[in-house]
């Protein structure tokens, strides 16, 4: 039924990391991968530690290892690639029981590796302590285009109304004694889908009607205020902060 | 005393040319609760949109508390005019309960604690209260529609225009929305072709058919007639009898 809890990357709590304003959790998020993506592969151990400082963030906001790794499975088409590397790879090769590697793809692999896993875990952190709706508060006061944030904020909204309508379709078609098996079958569903379409789009010009009514006049207002104060900044700024002096630190000793 | 609601020979025509309203004429006083019946098609909803200025009047004037509607004067239109839509998705469009209710009173530029008390007062006045940090669509059918009734209380209305509120309703909640409703202290005009709720909450029916006022009178004459019932192609329920 459409009534599900579709934040399923949200995780409840009342941690210092969850209560942090939005805003300063996606920047120092941002500026965390900035950091990551901007070490040198070979620096081994500095990504060593980039993982320890993300390990303290989630002790502090208690997010538990088994979420963490159940929620890095959008990683999975990414390390497919990523494993690929190393036999498609041109170059000087190093055999390992009894397989031929390229060096250059082990390296490249590598990087991909280390690099997405680290920022794929920021962010699930980031969802995990953050509400959907408060995210895209913070990302306003980030100065994301209003425009952006408001459809993000109906997605939010109307996702659940949308497939709930899509589900009473499929019912109505199977009713009928209609099941898509076939390639032949593939004209029914996208009509289904184009009414959908309009449908939703019809349902957008209720909603635009029913703003209006209440005032709505291109903004939409501030209802929650969200200021970060500058010692919320500090504490978020900890993570990419940390991160920085990691690299510079590495700088330093080669 | 000036009249909550005043049509005056409003007339509309599609832009496609179908004509909508031939010159509709009606007033409503200060705390009156007016039924509005008509058949499906009669015009119910192009006559809804006129009174805070969604469509303009192609002829003749609507007024709110003296105010003519007109381009200047919409934003106060809409504060006196609540309208609640017959589906309440279209009406809650933010993540949460709180956020909606606030959404109208935010527009009109409130803020802080003065926001925060109308909101709660709204959601106390229709019973929702405790549903306030819920998302909209956790609701029941029944609670949303109620949480839609407080978004436009919350702006504090001159008039409350409500689109068939018993539509889709089981009859418990049914009954629900109709004790909030008679408890409300605001003038209330209600859209329906529900016969029975227009006689239970309104002591003044009018019928809207072929785009003129072909009724104005007290609810449970209106229904006693039925030759103009079924004039008007409204008909009472089954088994039901005018108590």
């Amino acid at each position: 039924m459409g009534s599900g809890h579709h934040h399923q990357l949200y995780r409840p709590g009342d941690t210092p990391v969850h209560r942090l304003p939005p805003q300063c959790k996606l920047a120092a998020v941002a500026g965390f991968a900035l950091v990551v993506v901007a070490t040198p592969r070979e620096w081994l151990w500095a990504f060593g530690l980039y993982a320890l400082l993300l390990a303290a963030v989630a002790a502090a906001a208690r997010v538990p290892p088994s979420f963490l790794l159940r929620r890095m499975m959008v990683e999975i088409p990414f390390v497919v690639f990523a494993v690929a590397l190393p036999f498609i790879g041109f170059g000087e090769r190093v055999s390992f029981l009894g397989m031929s590697f390229s060096v250059a793809g082990l390296w490249a692999a590598w990087n991909i590796l280390a690099k997405a896993t680290l920022g794929v875990i920021a962010s699930v952190l980031l969802a995990a302590t953050t509400e959907p709706r408060l995210m895209l508060l913070g990302a306003q006061r980030l100065r994301l285009p209003p425009l952006l944030v408001q459809i993000a904020m109906f997605m939010l909204r109307y996702m659940d109304v949308i497939v709930d309508e899509m589900r009473r379709m499929r019912v109505a078609r199977e009713s009928r004694g209609f099941a898509a098996r076939n390639v032949r079958h593939i004209p029914v569903v996208a009509r289904s889908a184009g009414a959908l379409f309009i449908r939703s789009y019809e349902r957008g010009e209720r909603v635009h009607l029913a703003m209006l009514s209440r005032g709505y006049s291109g903004s939409m207002p501030v209802i929650q205020d969200l200021s970060a104060s500058s010692r919320q900044w500090l504490v978020a700024g900890m993570l990419p902060g940390a991160a920085l002096v990691v690299l510079l630190g590495s700088w330093g000793l080669a | 005393m000036t009249p909550s609601l005043e049509v005056r020979r409003l007339a509309y025509a599609y832009p496609d040319g179908t004509q909508a309203l031939f010159g509709v004429d009606f007033a409503i006083g200060r705390g009156e609760r007016v039924a509005l019946l008509g058949p499906n098609g009669a015009g119910k909803t192009t006559l809804v949109m006129h009174l805070n200025g969604i469509l303009t009047a192609g002829h003749g004037t609507v007024a709110v508390a003296g105010l003519p509607v007109e381009k200047g004067s919409l934003k106060e239109i809409r504060r006196r005019v609540g309208l609640v839509f017959q589906d309440p998705d279209d009406q809650l469009f933010m993540p949460t309960v709180r956020e909606d209710v606030a959404f109208g009173p935010a527009n009109l530029g409130i803020g802080g604690e003065e926001l925060q008390h109308r909101v709660k007062d709204a959601l106390e006045r229709v019973g929702m209260l405790e549903a306030i940090d819920r998302p909209p669509h956790h609701l029941s059918f029944g609670q949303r529609r109620r949480v839609a009734v407080a978004t436009v209380l919350a702006m504090e209305p001159e008039i409350l225009v409500l689109d068939e509120p018993s539509s889709n309703l089981d009859p418990a909640s049914r009954r629900e929305l109709a004790e909030i409703l008679r408890g409300l202290d605001v003038t209330v005009l209600m859209v329906t072709h529900d016969l029975p709720y227009a006689l239970e909450l309104c002591d003044r029916a009018l019928i809207l058919s072929g785009g003129v006022i072909a009724a104005d009178g007290p609810t449970r004459e209106v229904l006693a007639d039925a030759e103009l019932l079924a004039a008007h192609r409204l008909e009472l329920p089954y088994g039901f009898a005018l108590p």
